[in-house]
């Protein structure tokens, strides 16, 4: 009796290092522009090719412009790094997704929409967020850089076998409520290191009601209370999404991976070294108040108090307030705030802006309010446009910006400024995460387009 | 890389819980291409102020404290998987990072660039930053060989967990690559033999 994670696991042990690390290997490696470059020029050292150059696929992201993506980029340290990557792909011949290709997108976004992540897969990218792709019922995870190195130079890894947890969450979910709300509501209830050392396995009634987008928003966030990754069990939705697109397995092939992916799952009895169980009849629209994503809560909650928190916490959770200019016991509903961000590997995909749209419908967003709507590809942003909702937010008083991860970690220009709040769909509160002094609120693209059009903190 | 010796060294103390790698070092220092230079940057943001002067009261502009050793609150490195966190911690000299709780991907970071992270228990930590209040010229000895870490105000010593194969590397200074390019033969096998392919 194995566990879903087992098996995948299983399936791709090379080797085993006594008493160390397993030799793991990789079928799938996406890279970007800012945790490569090291990689490639510790190839070019070592005087080493790419040993499987198909199994490596390159996009930029994280570092480039969401406006006049056709001009040249401005800032001449991020071209020169944008440019590095088109030349490590050119010289180690591996296909590259650059700016204003129709390919081009965030990462974790243009993985699954293309059909390059696939079921039972081992997938690895250097940046922690690779977490998403085990919606589809992966082996999924983030790596450093001398690990991108590793898997360019061997298509394997070392890796220590992590623990398994199974997270349940049984019953129906409330109105306005979605995975964003079930992933922040976790993450407060198990705190930002509640699962490190354990890889998640996703699992009960209200996941499997979630679509592939929404099973890839939970995911995503794994890493925000420390796991290695999360899964979820391929079914007969992860199959409908996948079959088609241009790398999935098609005719034969399509058959033969149907009929492993459909062993995909875990077994009856097969034991987890942890379990928890959620009900999510209890989740309500969540927001955070602090600089960690499990510092999270109900929009109609109540910052706890000093007291309530443990002695070694006390100076931390102090900072954390005052970084944010809250204070204990405090109730953030009704407060104003001066940006929305929609979009990141978290919540960028077409179902967001579905969400956010239809409730901006026939609105108009708040004078107070600054709205950066990011698509997460240009795949996206196309099919934001081919369904006219493009139209309906421009009446609605926003406007779209080009592909790119943006304000989720501000490497370019898209800086929440000092002491500004922002709701954002993003993944991470961190103090200066979306610029230096920005003070960020996350939340799903329901609360954050309810946001947007109050110009404050209000149920959707 | 450098091999690992046992270590004798003052320590710089943060009771800080959960810094996470956009602390360590801001994304907006992550656009170079080179491993150089993070050490500048390390911490940036509590630091320096928004003129780039440093803020005295940070300990790492607090010319009492110095050494090879890092140590941090509970949950230290949680966040993004940038190794540019490493390559600050090790640019600004530090060999070790002591805590009572480390995130993984940092800790594989770290060891990949000869940096140890060494986990003690928060009684250990309390302790460690106890005596560097009390003697800012406190001393910790890390000796991975015995995998043993000494308070030397207290004398106390806990032992601290780490894989031989880990160990190993830190003490010969070989890292990983070396070790995947000796199994091609192995990973070729692998490809053969396998079930289903992607």
């Amino acid at each position: 009796m194995k566990t879903l994670f087992d098996k995948i696991w299983d399936a791709h042990v090379v080797t085993t290092v006594e008493e160390g690390p397993t030799q793991l290997y990789i079928d799938r490696h996406l890279c970007h522009e800012v945790t490569s470059p090291q990689a490639f020029a510790g190839l070019r050292a070592r005087g080493l090719e790419v040993y499987r150059p198909e199994r490596t696929t390159l996009t930029a992201d994280h570092n480039i412009p969401t406006m006049g993506q056709d001009q040249p980029i401005r800032d001449q340290v991020s071209r020169f790094q944008v440019d590095t990557l088109a030349k490590n792909a050119r010289d180690f011949r591996l296909t590259y997704y650059g700016l204003n290709n129709p390919m081009n997108g965030i990462v974790h976004v243009i993985g699954p929409e293309n059909g390059y992540t696939q079921p039972g897969m081992t997938i690895v990218c250097g940046d922690s967020h690779t977490s998403t792709h085990g919606a589809f019922g992966a082996i999924a995870f983030g790596i450093g850089t001398s690990e991108v190195e590793m898997v360019l130079a061997s298509q394997c890894i070392l890796q220590t076998r992590p623990k398994t947890m199974r997270i349940n969450f049984e019953g129906r979910l409330n109105e306005h409520v979605g995975a964003k709300d079930m992933a922040l509501y976790m993450i407060a209830q198990l705190t930002t290191g509640g699962a490190t050392g354990y890889f998640v396995e996703y699992a009960g009634a209200a996941v499997r009601n979630l679509t592939m987008e929404e099973r890839m928003t939970l995911c995503n966030l794994s890493i925000e209370m420390g796991a290695r990754g999360g899964l979820i069990a391929p079914d007969e939705a992860t199959f409908s999404y996948i079959k088609g697109r241009e790398f999935a397995p098609k005719g034969e092939r399509w058959e033969e991976a149907m009929a492993y992916w459909r062993t995909l799952h875990t077994d009856e009895g097969a034991q987890f070294d942890k379990e928890v169980t959620f009900g999510v009849s209890q989740i309500g629209p969540m927001i955070t108040y602090g600089t960690n994503p499990g510092m999270g809560m109900p929009i109609d909650g109540t910052i706890p108090q000093l007291e309530d928190i443990d002695e070694a916490g006390k100076i931390s959770f102090e900072k954390s307030l005052h970084y944010m200019g809250f204070t204990p016991g405090e109730k953030l509903e009704g407060k104003s705030i001066d940006y929305v961000f929609l979009g990141s590997c978290t919540n960028g995909r077409i179902e967001d802006f579905r969400l956010f749209t239809n409730y901006v419908k026939g609105k108009k967003k708040a004078d107070n309010v600054t709205a950066w709507l990011v698509p997460g590809s240009w795949k996206v942003r196309k099919q934001i446009e081919a369904e006219g909702l493009d139209k309906i937010l421009e009446e609605a008083g926003f406007a779209l910006r080009q592909p790119g991860c943006s304000a989720c970690l501000a490497m370019n220009d898209d800086k929440i400024p000092a002491g500004k709040y922002a709701v954002s769909t993003s993944n991470r509160n961190f103090e200066g995460r979306q610029g230096p002094g920005a003070r960020t609120i996350l939340a799903g693209p329901l609360v954050a387009a309810a946001a947007a059009v109050n110009g404050k903190i209000t149920q959707p | 890389m450098e091999k690992f010796q046992t270590i004798t060294s003052t320590y710089v103390p943060l009771p800080i819980e959960n810094v996470d790698t956009d602390q360590i070092i801001p994304a907006r220092f992550l656009k170079a291409t080179t491993r150089d230079g993070f050490g500048d940057n390390l911490f940036a943001d509590w630091r320096y102020d928004k003129e780039g002067n440093p803020k005295p009261d940070f300990v790492l502009n607090d010319p009492t404290y110095s050494g090879q050793v890092l140590v941090a609150g509970k949950n230290f490195g949680s966040g993004s998987s940038r190794e540019h966190a490493a390559w600050a911690i090790g640019g600004c000299g530090f060999r070790v990072v002591v805590s009572s709780f480390f995130a993984d991907i940092f800790s594989n970071n770290a060891l990949n660039n000869g940096i140890l992270p060494v986990v003690v228990s928060d009684q250990f930590l309390g302790e460690l930053f106890a005596s560097s209040r009390a003697n800012q010229q406190a001393t910790v000895t890390v000796n991975l060989e015995e995998q043993t870490i000494t308070n030397n105000e207290t004398g106390k010593s806990e032992s601290f967990v780490i894989n031989s194969y880990k160990k190993g590397c830190l003490l010969n200074g070989l890292d990983d690559i070396d070790f995947l390019l000796s199994n091609k033969d192995k990973i070729e096998a692998y490809e053969k033999s396998r079930a289903y392919s992607y």
